[in-house]
């Protein structure tokens, strides 16, 4: 670990401000950035300490929505009762991801900005265009038994790690940013981040400075919700493949649908290919089979993690049709 | 006294942190922090390396590399154990293995010297290697051994081809398991104190005249200037039996800069300067009547080793001792490689020999339609089998038929795939467990003071298995004592030798020891009492003594044990007991001595995604007498878990391109948490194994895993109808068997 210096910011106008020095990172729990600064993967001077901001609220909107405070633990987040009741796809991700000591460091903000958890990024010893641009990427040819089948690029295949995120992407949530200038902007959360491509190192749009306030949840969509994660053990691991699914089923047929991966991509995967092929179709396996193939469609294995394209086809089957049949 | 569930006497010091462990001991004051730099390749030299920028970094008091240590000892193969000998570390530019040590910074801080060592520029030449196990099995050598000097790496009775050429029918697979790594909780530590000429070794480390002996040649010192202190130890299950460069690198640093220094190893340096279970091929060959009865069996076990290091785990050892069949066939054979070293990992030999032959007669039970309990019982035998020598005690079937009984197994369904669940496919298996018990050289001294206490010494460790709580009872019971007026000190190279915590001897090792220095004092003091005119028991016979509740009775007369000693030892009498190493004990010539166990496991199998969830684990153990009901079924459960996890999760994986491994944190190197580990029980049937030693104790801190992890791949094909012989069972081994998707 290198020297840093450090600071609790008092405002969220003051962290914004002090998140502008150069080599300043905002730390919040820390799960994940302290153990990549102890591994020399992240190599901040500065932190920013923005935990208690007065971000850690969850608001009911006008509309019907939620606004969830970047700053709000996710063990509150997954238990709260407006999220279980309404969203109960995000308080399952929640509650299926790390342990319950990380779930209650670690904040729905730092969530979605966690590193990928590719052995190679956190080895300072192999290349990885992520950690280190230009350096080639070690998953590629190597053990790539967690790595993505899609969206990956020559540059880079690692996947997100985060559960809570996928289901963020299903219920179109939008990330509220607020940059150095206090001026605040919405993002969806499909469009915060980037795939690899040639810039794998990029991960998110966020601009320099720019800190995450908080999630903005729309009203829930119309129909079941469910999270499913499969993953090598029961718990404390990251998915293979899990599935986030919404869909709403009247009188036999799917009237609307969402559905997204986690594990498979270097994003969350929202499948339109998946909702195109539910919509309007009739809630039997075969129309279940035809939305995986459809999504997995141009799924690429790299060797090791190849059975993750059977893998999610069969999840999202399953948990199509208990949706489906819930509702 | 003996056997019961006494509480850990050493249980409040741990949960209110006065448990000193090697990192943690303050008394020589402020230490130095040192950091290793690892080699970032996995075969070649150190080309230049350029300490300057590491030298300047804040904090830094020295940056040492090969250049700055002094020549080192080599190690002896004359010792039979690989513990005692020396262990050169930095000492030349050749890189042997991915991760070596290559420089170490000593700083003022921890956090200092990590970033120092950040700063250590290396340049290498890179030379290929070998590190491709299944690519090369063809360049597989037989090993001379014998393995620890003392276990023959090849046998064969009877005629294995014509036996197995002539049964009706026969099992011939292959069986793989992966590398795997102990990983205790503490790491590997040590502080090491110059005194004068002398060395005080805080380390943690199972066997702490090991550690001496290793320190003292590497460092070409006198044994009697190394003074070793290891009171608690966090785990080692294999890892800790000998020490390695965080040892000797901060012996070196702390001699060199004449002041204390410490070391513990980050959980990615454990993955690279210990030492790891070689991953392992074998090919098992059953061939039996139709009657079940086994005509033939042979184990063949092909493994990795580092080319410069040869180690041989015994794999196919106990394969020897199992089940009955007149033609036979067991070998070892070694795949020389540029990965980390080789070394003992709990159970050695039977956890993965035992994964590919308890499989192996579970095929066999199917192939026959027999019942896999009743398959094993038709195949038990009455002498040893290669050795030809009777057994000391051996319950493996009365294993079988409790474990049977209590699980339900009556109620097992033997066709494959036909139990369902909603979602989930269940599944019942079973296996049976062997384990070789072992005896070494010990000491123990056992003193009693004027107040009545006693105290026993020896440099036995406590690794978390409950040493000083099994001692404590030994004692009281052999001087009759409450078990209050015993304390027991442990770990400190000043203390009686013994051969410390490793190969599950050490509990039967260090009692034994202890038992026989009571029954010597005993002697002493009855001697003492009826011989003195001021003595109640005056002129009675010492041989109808008895001792309870601290006093002494010769019928009906007693006296206080404090009296006696108040009386003719003012200053405390002591004793020593010991016991011999087993090569020196006709019993262990004459006797095939082992403990035995009986795996029961249901799983439960998703039907669509093959994720596997155990459900139940029994495991029914003979291991003589248990010492402490609570401690050692505490062992057992803990073996039975680390079973399952080598079933389902453990693969250290090796980057075949540079000879790291990839899975080096506990994030990426699997291990059951707790959400994984079901309703599980370990049951020990009452014993006495008079063979092994005087109070009829086996080993049974490794037979916990022996023969587990096959319950639960036999469990998972009784589940799915699908045979994984790859080991670990990750779904994506199973999934391709599944049935296709169903509404």
């Amino acid at each position: 670990m290198r020297p840093f210096t450090y600071e609790r910011a008092t405002d969220a106008r003051a962290a914004v401000a002090a998140g502008r020095r150069a080599g300043a990172k905002f730390i919040s729990g820390g799960t994940n950035l302290l153990d990549l600064m102890k591994l020399d993967v992240e190599r901040p001077s500065h932190l920013v300490d923005i935990s208690r901001l007065p971000l850690r609220d969850i608001e009911e909107l006008s509309d019907g929505g939620l606004r969830i405070g970047a700053q709000a633990a996710n063990s509150d987040t997954a238990a709260d009762a407006r999220v279980r009741n309404r969203y109960p796809v995000l308080s399952e991700a929640l509650v299926s991801g790390a342990s319950g000591q990380l779930r209650n460091k670690a904040s729905v903000g730092g969530n979605l900005v966690q590193r990928t958890r590719c052995p190679y990024f956190s080895d300072t010893a192999a290349g990885c265009n992520k950690r280190d641009p230009g350096s080639g990427c070690s998953a590629i040819g190597g053990f790539n038994r967690m790595h993505a089948i899609l969206g990956a690029s020559e540059a880079c295949i690692a996947t997100h790690p985060s559960d809570m995120a996928v289901a963020m992407t299903v219920l179109d949530a939008r990330i509220e940013l607020l940059d150095a200038a206090h001026s605040l902007r919405r993002v969806d959360i499909t469009d915060f981040y980037r795939l690899p491509g040639e810039t794998p190192h990029r991960e998110t749009v966020l601009r320099p400075g720019e800190m995450i306030t908080g999630v903005v949840l729309p009203p829930p969509p119309p129909g079941r919700q469910r999270y499913r994660k499969v993953r090598d053990r029961a718990s404390y691991e990251f998915a293979l493949v899990s599935v986030a699914a919404v869909a709403a089923v009247e009188e036999g047929t799917i009237r609307a649908a969402r559905v997204a991966f986690g594990g498979v991509a270097p994003k969350p995967w929202r499948s339109v290919e998946a909702e195109a092929a539910l919509t309007g179709r009739p809630a039997t396996m075969a129309t279940y089979r035809a939305a995986a193939e459809a999504a997995m469609r141009h799924a690429v294995g790299q060797g090791c993690n190849d059975f993750k394209i059977e893998l999610a086809k069969r999840t999202l089957c399953r948990t199509l049709a208990q949706v489906a049949r819930a509702s | 006294m003996i056997g019961q569930a006494l509480d850990r006497v050493d249980g409040p010091f741990k949960v209110t942190g006065r448990a000193t462990y090697a990192y943690e001991h303050w008394e020589a004051g402020q230490p130095l922090y040192g950091s290793v730099v690892g080699a970032t390749i996995g075969r070649g030299r150190i080309a230049r390396i350029d300490t300057h920028r590491a030298g300047r970094s804040p904090g830094v008091h020295r940056v040492l590399t090969s250049h700055d240590l002094p020549a080192q000892g080599t190690p002896d193969p004359s010792l039979p154990f690989e513990f005692w000998r020396a262990h050169p570390v930095m000492s030349g530019p050749d890189v042997d293995h991915y991760g070596e040590a290559v420089a170490l910074v000593v700083a003022a801080t921890v956090e200092q010297a990590r970033a120092a060592a950040d700063l250590v520029d290396v340049e290498y030449t890179v030379e290929p290697g070998s590190f491709d196990f299944a690519a090369g099995l063809e360049q597989a050598y037989v090993p001379a051994g014998p393995i620890y000097g003392i276990v023959p790496v090849a046998t064969a009775v009877g005629d294995f081809e014509a036996g197995f050429g002539s049964s009706p029918v026969t099992i011939d697979e292959r069986y793989t398991t992966p590398y795997e790594l102990s990983q205790p909780m503490e790491p590997h530590a040590c502080l090491a104190v110059p005194d004068g000429e002398d060395l005080i070794v805080y380390v943690s480390t199972q066997i702490v005249d090991a550690a001496r002996a290793s320190m003292a040649s590497t460092l070409r010192m006198d044994p009697e200037r190394i003074h070793v202190v290891a009171p608690y130890v966090g785990g080692g299950f294999g890892s800790k039996l000998r020490i390695h460069a965080e040892a000797i690198l901060a012996a070196f640093a702390a001699r060199a800069l004449r002041r204390p220094v410490k070391i513990a190893l980050t959980r990615q340096q454990i993955f690279q300067l210990t030492g790891v279970r070689p991953t392992s091929d074998q090919r098992v060959r059953l061939g039996a009547q139709r009657d079940g009865r086994l005509v033939a069996i042979a184990h063949e076990a092909t493994m990795a080793t580092n080319r410069h290091w040869e180690y041989i785990e015994p794999t196919a050892a106990t394969t020897r001792s199992l089940y009955a069949a007149p033609n036979r066939l067991t070998s070892h054979r070694l795949m020389p490689l540029d990965v980390l070293r080789g070394e003992d990992v709990r159970a050695p030999g039977e956890a993965p020999g035992l994964l590919a032959v308890e499989s192996a007669m579970d095929e066999l039970a199917v192939e026959l339609g027999m019942d896999p309990v009743e398959l094993r019982i038709r195949n038990e035998p009455s002498v040893d089998p290669e050795r030809g020598v009777p057994f000391s005690e051996r319950r493996l079937v009365g294993c079988l038929r409790e474990g049977a009984r209590r699980f339900g197994w009556e109620r097992r369904v033997a066709t494959p795939a036909s139990v369902r669940d909603g979602q989930w496919l269940i599944g019942h298996g079973m296996a049976a467990g062997i384990r070789g018990h072992f005896q070494a050289p010990t000491t123990a001294r056992v003193r009693l003071a004027a107040d009545g206490r006693a105290v026993v010494e020896t440099d036995m460790t406590d690794i978390g298995t409950g040493t000083y709580t099994i001692l404590t009872q030994v004692a009281a019971d052999g001087l009759g004592l409450a078990p209050d007026r015993v304390r027991v000190e442990l770990g400190r190279s000043e203390y009686p030798v013994g051969a410390g915590s490793g190969g599950s001897w050490g509990a039967a090792n260090s009692s034994t020891a202890v038992h026989r220095a009571c029954l010597a004092l005993r002697e002493k003091l009855v001697a003492t009492a009826c011989a003195d005119t001021r003595s109640v028991l005056h002129g009675s016979d010492p041989a109808r003594a008895t001792f309870a509740d601290g006093r002494v009775s010769i019928e009906g007369v007693s006296e206080a044990l404090s009296e006696i000693v108040a009386r003719n030892h003012p200053n405390g009498v002591e004793a020593d007991g010991a016991t011999v190493a087993m090569t020196d004990d006709p019993n262990y010539r004459d006797y095939s001595i082992h403990s035995y166990g009986a795996h029961f496991v249901e799983v439960a199998v998703d039907a669509d995604t093959a994720e596997i969830r155990l459900r139940r684990m029994l495991g029914v153990f003979s291991a003589g007498r248990a010492l402490n009901s609570r401690t050692a079924r505490s062992q057992l459960i803990g073996g039975m878990i680390w079973g399952a996890g080598a079933a389902l999760e453990e693969e250290a994986v090796v980057d075949a391109r540079s000879g790291a491994f990839v899975t080096r944190d506990l994030a990426n190197y699997l291990v059951p948490v707790h959400a994984d580990i079901p309703e599980i029980d370990a049951v020990v049937l009452d014993g006495y194994d008079g063979k092994a030693n005087v109070l009829g104790a086996k080993g049974l801190g490794e037979l916990g895993i022996c023969g587990a992890g096959a319950a639960v791949a036999n469990a998972v094909f009784n589940a799915t109808g699908v045979r994984v012989r790859d080991f670990p069972i990750t779904l994506e081994k199973v999934m391709p068997g599944l049935p296709p998707l169903v509404s």
